[in-house]
């Protein structure tokens, strides 16, 4: 499966939720995204958010400022 | 039997918003979230940028607010669509540049948007009767209801008791016995029914996730508008005002100068966008200039930013401007004293 890469680079809360909310919303079950971002807000707020949309959390990376993390798209049907 | 009725609860991250979400959901409605971004919410903006304050952990509060409630949560941009709100308000601002009423009824009627395009049957709020001065009076409720467009698909369940039944409980889609007759600015009935629910970390409630209550971020926006002689913005601006301190030391332009590491590290993000100063013969922070430079600006600028450096005390302070251009000078200046920068400057 195709991995979609977003940058949510320089975005502060909830931008980076907002982004990948609108990316998850095209997106078919079991696609997968890796997002990057430099708000540490990430690091609570897109587990939470996949949490509560059923999607999964495969990874997170974190290295000099920038947070990857790696999602699973669940079956949702997550309006955007 | 008859099918699950569904409602979508405007959550902002507090507590009554929260509770207004769990009373319907506890009686069997299916009950999703929505929470909208207007650009000038709070939440944790500055405690994100900032490195002060990095030992707690950082959070989304409505999400944290779904996620306890256990509901999905809908978070939306309305950033472009929520600039007639600011700048026009039908009902005025409050205290500041807060549009508080305008801006309920403008997020109910989009609420509402979200509502019929995904077939959900009603919108649950968190309001209070006289909760809050200006869009929480009684007499100002009905006023939401009807300009939001949502008229009786609106259910306050934290005070429904006290208002006239709506579609919900007329329809038998909740039980109104089971709904609350909260009233007034006590906030002991809310803290009692978090209790109930097990709810025991909540952000605190009422009034402060908005920075354009906010005296000082009201200031910098009126000056921002006064300075382009018109009252517009972007995102980047409004970014921008929660950031560093801002000196006007000419109408023509300003500086935005971070205050510790993690602003600097916030502001480097602007670089391309702006001209902007560092000091390279001392240690001290970076300055974003927003606006034009004339003839004589830049030592002055550079003077300024000297100030703020490590090489305040020093007799002269290397400073490196990179223009609109990319193109980069260095500028040898004496740093201004204290008593130099006009308290006027700041904004």
């Amino acid at each position: 499966m195709k991995t979609v890469t977003l940058n949510a680079r320089h975005l502060l809360c909830p931008l980076p939720v907002i982004r990948l909310q609108q990316q998850v919303a095209e997106l078919a079950a079991e696609s997968r995204i890796e997002i990057i971002c430099t708000d540490p807000g990430a690091l609570q707020d897109i587990p939470a958010w996949c949490r509560i949309h059923g999607h999964r959390l495969l990874a997170v990376h974190e290295e000099e400022g920038e947070l990857t993390l790696w999602v699973e798209v669940g079956n949702s049907g997550t309006p955007a | 039997m008859s099918h699950q009725r569904r409602a979508v609860a405007l959550i902002s991250g507090g507590l009554d918003s929260m509770l207004a979400a769990k009373v319907v959901k506890e009686q069997g409605v299916q009950v999703e979230g929505i929470n909208f971004f207007t650009g000038f919410c709070v939440e944790g903006h500055t405690h994100a940028i900032r490195r002060k304050g990095r030992e707690r952990p950082k959070r989304n509060s409505a999400l944290w607010s779904a996620e306890q409630v256990g509901i999905k949560l809908h978070i939306i941009d309305i950033v472009e669509e929520y600039k007639p709100i600011l700048l026009n308000p039908q009902h005025g601002y409050g205290q500041h540049l807060n549009p508080c009423l305008d801006c309920k009824i403008f997020m109910i009627s989009k609420a509402l948007e979200w509502m019929e395009a995904n077939r959900f049957d009603f919108i649950i709020t968190g309001e209070v009767i006289g909760q809050r001065p200006m869009s929480q009076r009684k007499n100002v409720l009905p006023v939401v209801a009807r300009q939001s467009g949502a008229e009786d698909r609106l259910l306050r369940p934290l005070c429904a008791r006290n208002l006239p039944p709506t579609l919900p409980e007329r329809e038998g889609w909740v039980n109104r016995e089971q709904l609350l007759a909260f009233s007034g600015r006590s906030r002991k009935p809310q803290m009692a029914l978090a209790q109930h629910y097990g709810f025991s970390d909540y952000a605190q409630p009422a009034g402060g996730c908005c920075f354009l209550t906010d005296r000082r971020y009201a200031e910098k926006l009126t000056d921002l508008w006064a300075s382009r002689g018109e009252r517009d913005y972007q995102m980047d601006d409004i970014m921008l005002l929660k950031v560093g301190r801002h000196l006007r030391p000419r109408p023509h332009f300003k500086l935005i100068i971070a205050r510790e590491e993690g602003e600097g590290n916030f502001l480097a993000g602007y670089r391309r966008s702006y001209p902007h100063l560092t000091t390279t013969s001392h240690p001290g922070p970076l300055a974003l200039i927003d606006g034009s430079l004339q003839q004589g600006d830049a030592e002055l600028a550079a003077r300024i930013l000297a100030r703020y450096s490590q090489g305040r005390e020093a007799e002269r302070v290397t400073v490196e401007l990179v223009d609109h251009q990319r193109e980069k000078r260095q500028l040898e200046v004496v740093p201004m004293t204290a008593n130099e920068i006009a308290p006027e400057w700041q904004i």
